[in-house]
């Protein structure tokens, strides 16, 4: 039997350290180790999105990390997303244009716009659909969640 | 989740020496893992049969992409993000740049490596027909030293590659001789995005006078492994392209093209279209 | 103090989702996301066989890594466990909760394992080696009837299911005859026929892929050797399902059987059924271990073992006079229920009502046929049947035009149903139904002439083939027949110590919006702002059955009770003087609270009343199938890639005519996001099928569509009030499944001309039909050579 690993890292701005079996998946640690149940599994393969957290400013699908290689890392969840439990204008324009049906792949959905929008501040509609091609959401057919991206990148400018 | 964390072991050394000594002192003992695309996939799926891995994922060493006159050096932990990012990548090897950008999903674009993704050696995989087609070389680093391979000998057999139990790839080496080339490529997945190929064709030629002077044709998805068309190069270099030469293409294609059957799609598919893409393809030099 | 203008109406309008600010915070506790103190994690034992006899059973001492398992730390359920019947009830009791001796598919559940540590199980559920008597399995419709067939020659090797006592026979879960008028077709009509068209349909199984897989959490009271009590919390769509389950499991009383909803992730149906069947699992294994066990399956587990949507086989037989007109049709709707009953009755009867299509039939006979096979059982899946036969019907009608030598159009033109005719079932149409104007309005939008012109101009040569097609088509609201007063729902509202209306019902939230609707309506009803409205969590002790979460009957059916118990409500505050005419929503919480003060509590209850000239007779199969239809045209265009054969839908056009439509954001979505599932229906979702077993049970390899998918879908609306829904509102949640398929096939037409007859329609199966090869073929050098040549042949211009 393997032993455990200590990791540090930095998550929603506040510095861990775990011990968990290295090859844990972040996923897990984050939701099992650090309570922060608002990242979601929906396959385990890296192919739902749903998962998806910000490392390093990057969108990362959590079930595919293993712990060890978070050691060092800044990591964003949902949880992150709001400030003092204040909506993001990403999350307000979920919210308003009907974003989120079931909510289950909400917090990916929105962690991946986030990631689109640093990118793409004005994203046209072929940007949105590559960018959150990796999320998939079997409630809304998107269109309400392209308008809400659409409602965000029109905030941004403001 | 389908396996127990606790049953497996991972180090990560700090640098890429202490990583190859590892490699060196027991080899074979400990499986490398970049950005875990593939690897945990299969640990999640309970399929993973090592239980020692060493990530490299850390690697500044190996995340890098250096131009000089003749060579563009890509580091085999330069991610498809970084390869997507890349200005010299885009300006002269479009073909890898695409491949990139289909590879999963933005998601795993930031993750995956191009070392990740040859030496997992999925017949399907993104980046292969277009680094068949550019005529890569592979750097092969061990305590032993570099070595420098062909890409096209780089694969064996389904799942097999040329890599040493105690070797990582280093980087991916790409000729900056393409200026005058024509490119093509076009995978055809099971949907739009972050898809598996069915089939996939890279294509690159030159034309002289009307002919075709260089040519290379490469697929994914067709076969156990990546492969170069090297028939149906045959039937198209020196000639000019007419219906005659496409139609001689095509033939040489769905003959090589020996496809498999699976769950995603059946053979004779994949030949037909694979035969179409090169259709595609000449068309594109006229 | 001046009084402020009456609130301006909700209904109609778009307020935020109740729930939402949860949703996108991500502070939503679904199932997995909560953990009670001492919780064990449960697993099932499933079978590796799909129909056989259980001959042994062993537990390896060392897993397949060779670390020893200590089989004391695990509990372990078999089917001698179970205090009660050994099943699973819905319609019948044909399922059972774990195999005792019989497998019946692949994935029966045999034994069930908990653990403390949730990372221990995979390797147990190995180590648990299970021997059997392995039978050949029957795996299609056409193995299950070949299988009736020899029976009645007496070999009953074929024979998977007998009948069970529960009206069906062998092989045969239900049938049904639906015969327009009782009267048969007379032989005059095919003789005097200008044309008979002849037609066969399939549709695939389909599987739902809420992002959220199944999950429960169980509990369970135990004393004096005797269980007491059962509590369920999870993932679900109907609460009261699972109470009926539990009591015949456990041999308890509903009132000692308790299921609360959570926060479910979608369910589409899979969440229909399903549930009684994992929080049985976990009650049980709650029951043995004495501590809470959590059960939620992974996505693999999920797809290979839960339900699906039936696939089904279709075959018309239409005399048709020679300007198009329909005379008479012979349907044979059958689908395949996998190894038992489950809803397969049900589903049957709404695919079978729903078979004519939006048409005057002078004479109709539906014969229907729900079947058994030797795979997992198939289950809800919105639409319940009428996405497979309106698959049929629609692709038919392009077919007969094509015979008759009109146009799609005018062949539904010459055909629709109109307000005052009668349906298949012969209900009197009484509310207004303007087909014709919904197609006209459709094809409109979608500006389907000038699009069909071109393509058929610009297709000549084309690399890339355009098509558009239509499907016209409708869906009955609520319960099929006298589904209805058989629920005899009950609705609640209650005021809180705030003095705010609370509703309470087992109408579950899973996305759809119903939170929001409902309370909505109570807005409107009471005249207090939306904020003021709450909705009580459904949890069996606490709410009243209003009926499952099922039938696109949320928003009419339990929406009316909420209307009417709000009504009630706002007579007693009134009429006992807490409260004025012409009130402000502070007015009524303080009139409210002192009514509370007076009165201690104050709650209304109503219960479904069938509207007085809705009947239904079960044995003639006749009468008022159900209280309203929606009616649609959904108008699809697509783009036919003769390089690769993918087809790929380019712009969608979904007009439907609802009844008011309560909330248009949330039915905007719900159509959008039901034409998604639609495109997959047609175009991505194959289940690939290996003896029995769905080999591609994970999401990489069954194709949802993405993002990067889907066309831009508009969503329309024809607003005419109904008398059967709050504010005039019908069933929407499960149209918008019914349409895309034939649509797009229609459309598929137009550009290949070919006419498919089947879906998932993938690549392979265009390139198959496109180049005269048979695309399932093994691949050898001899079979390639033809392939080769009829595919240069095909694109050699």
């Amino acid at each position: 039997m393997a032993g455990l690993a200590a990791v540090r890292f930095r998550v929603n701005g506040v510095e861990r350290t775990v011990e968990a079996p290295p090859v844990k998946r972040l996923l897990d640690v984050l939701r099992e180790d650090l309570q922060l149940t608002g990242t979601k599994e929906g396959c385990g393969e890296g192919e739902c999105g749903s998962c998806a957290v910000l490392m390093n400013g990057e969108l990362v699908n959590s079930c595919l990390v293993p712990v060890l290689q978070a050691e060092g890392a800044v990591v964003c969840t949902i949880e992150g997303v709001s400030v003092d439990g204040r909506l993001a204008p990403v999350q307000q324009c979920f919210l308003e244009e009907g974003g989120a049906q079931c909510g289950i792949c909400t917090p990916g959905m929105i962690l991946a716009t986030h990631h689109l929008l640093e990118k793409y501040p004005q994203p046209t509609l072929l940007q949105i659909q590559e960018g959150l091609a990796g999320n998939l959401c079997r409630c809304t057919g998107y269109m309400r969640i392209f308008e809400a991206v659409r409602q965000a990148s029109e905030r941004g400018r403001d | 989740m389908r396996s127990n964390p606790a049953h497996y072991e991972m180090v990560a050394p700090a640098t890429l020496d202490d990583v190859l000594a590892l490699l060196a002192h027991a080899p074979g003992v400990h499986t490398p893992m970049a950005g875990g695309t593939e690897l945990m996939v299969a640990l999640g799926a309970g399929r993973l049969a090592t239980r020692r891995l060493v990530s490299i994922n850390h690697l500044r060493e190996l995340r890098f992409i250096s131009t000089d006159d003749g060579l563009v050096t890509i580091g085999s932990g330069t991610t498809f993000s970084d390869v997507r990012r890349s200005a010299v990548i885009a300006a002269e090897f479009g073909l890898l740049a695409e491949a990139a950008s289909w590879t999963g999903s933005v998601a795993n674009q930031n993750r995956g490596t191009l070392g990740g993704n040859i030496v997992n050696a999925s017949p399907a995989a993104d980046s292969p027909p277009a680094l068949l087609a550019y005529d890569a070389e592979v750097r092969l680093v061990s305590v032993r030293g570099m070595r420098t391979l062909p890409y096209r000998e780089f694969h064996l057999g389904y799942k097999k590659t040329a890599l040493e139990p105690d070797e990582l790839v280093h980087s991916i080496v790409l000729p900056r001789v393409y200026a005058g080339w024509v490119g093509y490529i076009r995978k055809v997945g099971t949907r739009n995005a972050q898809a598996i190929s069915k089939v996939a064709l890279a294509g690159l030629a030159r034309m002289e006078g009307g002919r075709v002077r260089d040519v290379r044709i490469a697929a994914a998805s067709l076969r156990e492994i990546p492969v170069r068309c090297l028939a149906t190069e045959a039937a198209v270099i020196g000639r000019e392209i007419t219906a005659e030469t496409i139609q001689a293409a095509r033939v040489a294609m769905m003959r090589e093209a020996r496809p498999i059957d699976d769950i995603r799609s059946s053979a004779k598919y994949r030949a037909a279209v694979a035969g179409n893409l090169v259709e595609e393809f000449l068309r594109r030099l006229l | 103090m001046a009084k402020t203008e009456a609130p301006k109406p909700i209904l109609g309008t778009s307020p935020l989702r109740k729930e939402g600010v949860a949703k996108v915070l991500g502070a939503t506790r679904y199932i997995d996301d909560i953990a009670l103190d001492g919780m064990l994690f449960g697993a099932t034992v499933r079978a590796s066989i799909a129909r056989g006899r259980i001959l042994d059973i062993q537990f390896e001492q060392k897993d397949d890594l060779g670390n020893p398992i200590d089989w004391s730390k695990f509990t372990i359920v078999t089917a001698n466990d179970i205090p009660g019947e050994n099943t699973i009830v819905h319609l019948t009791k044909d399922h059972p909760c774990l195999a005792a001796e019989f497998i019946n598919h692949p994935e029966e559940p045999i034994l069930l394992l908990a653990h403390r540590e949730k990372a221990m199980l995979p390797a147990a559920v190995a180590a648990v080696k299970i021997t059997y008597e392995e039978w050949p399995g029957v795996f299609t419709i056409e193995d299950s009837e070949a299988g009736i067939e020899r029976a009645k020659a007496g070999d009953e090797t074929g024979v998977i299911w007998r009948g069970h006592g529960h009206g069906g026979g062998n092989n045969t879960f239900k049938t049904y005859c639906m015969l327009k008028d009782q009267t048969e077709i007379p032989e005059s009509v095919w003789a005097e026929a200008a044309y008979i068209v002849e037609g066969e349909y399939r549709t695939g199984a389909q599987e739902q892929l809420y992002i959220e897989n199944n999950g429960v959490i169980a509990e369970c009271v135990v004393a004096d050797e005797a269980v007491q009590e059962v509590t369920v919390q999870g993932s679900m769509q109907c609460p009261f399902y699972l109470v009926h389950a539990l009591e015949l499991v456990f041999n308890l009383p509903a009132d000692r059987c308790r299921v609360i909803q959570v926060e479910t992730g979608g369910a589409f149906g899979g969440k229909e059924d399903f549930p009684s069947v994992i929080g049985s699992h976990a009650a049980l294994l709650a029951m043995k271990s004495g501590r809470p066990v959590k059960m939620t399956y992974d996505r693999a587990e999920d797809m290979v073992a839960t339900t699906k949507r039936h696939p089904s086989r279709t075959r018309h037989r239409t005399a048709v006079a020679k300007d198009g007109r329909l005379l008479a049709g012979e349907i044979e709707f059958v689908i395949d229920g996998g190894a038992y009953a489950t809803l397969s009755p049900v589903v049957l009867s709404r695919g079978v009502i729903h078979s004519p299509g939006p048409y005057d039939w002078p004479y109709l006979r539906v014969d229907g046929r729900a079947v058994a096979t030797n795979v997992a059982p198939h289950g809800a899946f919105r639409g319940f049947g009428a996405p497979q036969s309106i698959f049929a019907v629609e692709r038919h009608m392009d077919k007969i035009a094509g015979v008759v030598g009109i146009t799609p159009e005018e062949m539904r033109r010459r055909n629709f149903l109109k307000s005052g005719e009668k349906t298949a079932t012969g209900q009197h149409l009484s509310d207004p139904v303007d087909l014709q104007g919904l197609l006209t309005r459709a094809l409109r939008e979608a500006d389907y002439h000038r699009k069909r012109e071109e393509f058929a101009r610009t297709n000549v040569g084309a690399v890339v083939k355009r098509g558009i097609g239509f499907a016209s088509f409708f869906h009955g609201s609520g319960f099929t027949g006298s589904g209805e007063r058989r629920l005899n729902s009950l609705v609640e509202i209650e005021l809180n110590a705030e003095g705010m209306p609370n509703i309470l019902v087992s109408s579950t939230e899973f996305g759809q919006g119903t939170n929001t609707i409902l309370c909505q309506v109570a807005a409107q009803t009471l005249k207090i702002p939306y904020d003021d409205v709450l909705i009580a969590q459904p949890d069996t002790y606490r709410v009243p059955n209003s009926g499952p979460t099922v039938a696109s009957r949320t928003a009419m059916i339990v929406g009316k009770l909420v209307e009417r118990a709000a009504e009630q409500l706002c007579v007693t505050l009134v009429g006992s003087g807490f409260l004025a005419e012409g009130y402000t929503g502070e007015e009524f919480k303080d009139g409210a609270k002192r009514y509370l003060a007076a009165n201690g509590a104050l709650k209304a209850s109503v219960r479904y009343q069938a509207p007085a000239d809705i009947f239904w007779d079960d044995e003639q199969y006749r009468g008022d199938a159900y209280p309203a239809y929606a009616w649609a045209v959904y108008v699809a265009e697509v783009a036919v890639d003769t390089r690769t054969y993918q087809a790929t839908v380019t712009d969608f056009h979904a007009l439907q005519e609802v009844g008011k439509v309560l909330h248009p954001k949330l039915a905007a979505g719900q159509i959008e996001g039901g034409v998604a599932q639609g495109i997959g229906y047609a175009l991505y979702e194959k289940c690939v099928w290996q003896n029995g077993r769905m080999a591609n049970n994970q999401m990489t390899n069954y194709i949802m569509p993405t993002s990067a998918d889907l066309p831009p879908i508009h969503a329309h609306f024809e607003e005419v009030p109904s008398i059967h829904g709050p504010g005039g509102a019908k069933g929407i949640g499960e149209l918008p499944m019914d349409g895309p398929a034939p649509a797009i096939l229609n459309a598929i037409e137009q550009a290949t001309g070919i006419a498919f007859g089947e879906i998932p329609l993938l690549p392979e199966d265009i390139f198959a039909r496109m180049t005269g090869t048979d695309g399932a073929e093994k691949l050898n050098p001899d079979v390639m050579e033809p392939a080769i040549a009829a595919a240069v042949g095909e694109v050699g211009d």
